[in-house]
């Protein structure tokens, strides 16, 4: 952070931030005030453009899982059940109910694994002053400790139940490649109980963070079902209303392509809107685990909250929500056990199948709740199942217009009453918050006084 | 590089998913023992500073954009060595398959009527660019691999990557091989250092660790047919990762 605390001009603010985020490449923030009047306020999204839409084509329906997981390092486990839920649609395949349970211990547990890593990696350097998670391992070591239990928690599970967390390797259309061994379901059922005590720890440690005030009512998008906190499966909803099926989802949000940005821009009734930790929280409160709702109560996290900052809150509670699920499916697994024939299956048509499986052309769509969002994947098959079209919406795609509404409302709000650093800190929160990423949150924002 | 002098390391990515940086962070306690040996300056998964000085730079992700070939090249200037991280920064990886198309159709299916805006060029492994002095294949990078190639670049020694196929280590895992089971697989062609990772999950290799020098490419085609894989198919199969390896191995598919 720069360290100068002089005098500032509130009429005129340029701030430039490089490489806020990972949409297809690396962001920028552009916020321009002349003369107390804002300006020019963009989110842009620049270089490397990735083209899964365009490599997706041609392919086999078959590989799209493992093609699609790869948009996503923190997200991999979330693109490949979308992927397999769109191809399943497009199939006509129907997964059995314990292969629908063990996907969604898989998405509770990625839920888990990036809301800790946001919660330490970027709000705990913030509540102990600090840039970076590294000094942390000299001067607050138990607590480093703790984060990296969680983490390897979370962690541990994707190596289990789909033998890597990072780009998962068993979770394919209609099932499993393999079932996960008894020994590490036993091993990680033992680390979740473990992190009920840790989990406790972070919520008095999260208790002691400020979160800067701010307001501002939006659209709140997430998918919704009557049976649970929707991840997996379910309707979308905004802000409780318009209760619409994925499959139709393209009459509910407009994409479209903004001159200065390489992401694109999602409105719903022509307004930007908002997903994530806090939208389903907003949408489904009623759904939460009692012992996340304790938990929200302890904290001061209300429903519906129209504050952007408290998503980190609110990340919290689906943690303790996911972590008390995935407890909750471990003991119906030990009691009940996995029954191979309902489960196993194989990547690709076996030797033979290949040439006799019909295909016939259909279009495939699946939304799916990733640690950031909804996510949508849709593609289109011809008669020899291969894609002829593909569209993935992504979360962070999605709230980049909200982001921008939120700083076109605070900037005002803060110009003449906070120092440079203060709104550089403010603004570096904001970001955060919405966890576009963490490579990107990380950055610091440059503001520039003209 | 001596004993005494904790080397400076840097992080950087290209177009990519970033999975392989975060491979470091699902390292748990070997991760404390790694920032004991050396240096961390920049790290934008998990730091704010931005440290402009390093003795190696870990470049992940494959170079996409005429500004990419800039900045790789500057990487390249300020590091006194350079580790190629991952599928993407070794051999193209899965942004390799955008060279399938040619850019225009690729730029239209994705950006519309905006495509003329989007800058963008053939996907290139890093070693394309600049010299490359360590590779750490993989999608993602296998950490045991990491850590010896670490080991590796603290001693001052060169790491070899296997140049014999998957199949040897899925042998040695005892895996019942998925050609036995009426399933294709990737192994045969491709080089080893994964420990068979995705079969000893019940699937098959796809071949992200690229193919070893000579992979009998048409041997293997003959056996991916007999399984009632049809040419396109095949064709895919090698080129899911292999992509921008280029015309050496283009020519041998068609």
């Amino acid at each position: 952070m720069t360290k100068h605390s002089s005098k500032i001009d509130a009429k005129n603010v340029k701030v430039d931030v490089h490489y806020l985020t990972r949409v297809e490449g690396h962001g920028n923030i552009v916020v321009d005030v002349k003369d107390g009047k804002l300006e020019k306020c963009e989110f842009q999204v620049i270089e490397s453009p990735r083209f899964f839409e365009s490599m997706l084509v041609g392919r086999s329906i078959w590989e799209a899982q493992h093609i699609t997981s790869r948009i996503c390092g923190i997200c991999a486990c979330g693109h490949s059940l979308a992927s397999v839920k769109a191809g399943e649609d497009a199939l006509g395949v129907t997964p059995s109910e314990e292969t629908v349970m063990l996907r969604k211990l898989l998405l509770y547990t990625e839920q888990m694994d990036s809301h800790i890593l946001h919660i330490y990696i970027l709000v705990a350097p913030d509540l102990l002053g600090v840039k970076s998670i590294v000094p942390l391992v000299k001067t607050h070591k138990p607590v480093i400790e703790m984060a990296l239990r969680m983490k390897r928690m979370s962690d541990y599970a994707g190596e289990v139940l789909a033998g890597r967390h990072i780009h998962p390797i068993s979770y394919v259309i209609g099932g499993l490649t393999q079932l996960p061994s008894i020994d590490g379901l036993e091993k990680l059922y033992k680390m979740m109980v473990d992190c009920r005590k840790d989990t406790d720890e972070t919520v008095k440690l999260i208790k002691k963070l400020k979160f800067p005030d701010f307001d501002r009512p939006t659209q709140y998008l997430s998918l919704t079902n009557d049976e649970e906190y929707a991840f997996y499966d379910g309707d979308m909803v905004v802000s409780g209303k318009q209760r619409t099926k994925p499959h139709d989802y393209r009459k509910l949000l407009t994409e479209r392509v903004l001159d200065y940005s390489r992401a694109k821009v999602a409105t719903i009734n022509g307004k930007s809107y908002a997903v994530g930790a806090l939208s389903r929280f907003n949408n489904n409160y009623a759904k939460l685990h009692k012992k996340a709702k304790a938990v929200a109560e302890e904290i001061g996290l209300k429903a519906p909250c129209h504050n952007p900052y408290l998503n980190t809150a609110a990340q919290l509670v689906e943690w303790v929500h996911c972590l008390e699920e995935s407890i909750a499916i471990m003991e119906k697994i030990s009691k009940e056990g996995l029954d191979e024939k309902r489960i196993v299956v194989s990547s690709w048509p076996k030797r033979g199948e290949a040439d006799k499986a019909v295909y016939k052309p259909n279009t495939g769509i699946s939304c799916v709740e990733v640690p950031r969002g909804a996510l949508f994947h849709e593609y289109t098959i011809d008669d020899t199942g291969h894609i002829t079209s593909a569209n993935c919406v992504i979360p962070t795609n999605q709230n980049m217009g909200n982001l921008e509404d939120d700083m076109r409302k605070i900037v005002p709000e803060l110009l003449g009453k906070k120092t440079q650093d203060e709104i550089t800190l403010d603004l570096e929160m904001l970001a955060r918050a919405y966890d576009p990423c963490i490579s990107c949150s990380t950055h610091l924002l440059d503001v520039k006084f003209v | 590089m001596k004993k005494q002098s904790k080397p400076k390391v840097a992080f950087f990515d290209f177009s990519d998913c970033e999975g392989c940086q975060l491979q470091f962070a699902n390292m748990g306690e070997t991760l404390l023992e790694v920032m004991g040996l050396v240096d961390i300056v920049n790290f934008r998964e998990i730091m704010s500073e931005a440290g402009e000085d390093y003795d190696v730079a870990f470049v992940e992700g494959s170079i996409t954009t005429d500004n990419d070939v800039k900045r790789v090249k500057k990487i390249r200037e300020k590091a006194k060595i350079v580790v190629a991280l991952g599928a993407c920064a070794t051999i193209g990886g899965v942004n390799g398959m955008k060279n399938r198309a040619p850019l225009e159709v690729a730029k239209k299916r994705v950006y519309g009527d905006k495509a003329d805006t989007v800058n963008t060029i053939k996907t290139m492994p890093v070693h394309e660019v600049v010299k490359v002095d360590y590779f750490i294949n993989g999608c993602p990078v296998y950490i045991p691999e990491v850590v010896s190639v670490l080991k590796c670049i603290l001693l001052g020694k060169p790491y070899v990557v296997p140049n014999y196929s998957v199949c040897v280590e899925c042998k040695m895992n005892e895996n019942v091989c998925r050609y036995e089971k009426d399933q294709e697989c990737m192994g045969p062609v491709t080089r080893a250092g994964c420990n068979s990772w995705c079969v000893n999950n019940g699937n098959r290799c796809y071949g992200c660790r690229g193919l070893v020098d000579d992979p009998a490419a048409n041997g293997a085609k003959d056996i991916l047919a007999k399984y009632g894989l049809k040419l396109n198919d095949i064709l895919n199969h090698f080129t899911l990762y292999n992509d921008s390896q280029g015309a050496k191995y283009d020519q041998a598919f068609k």
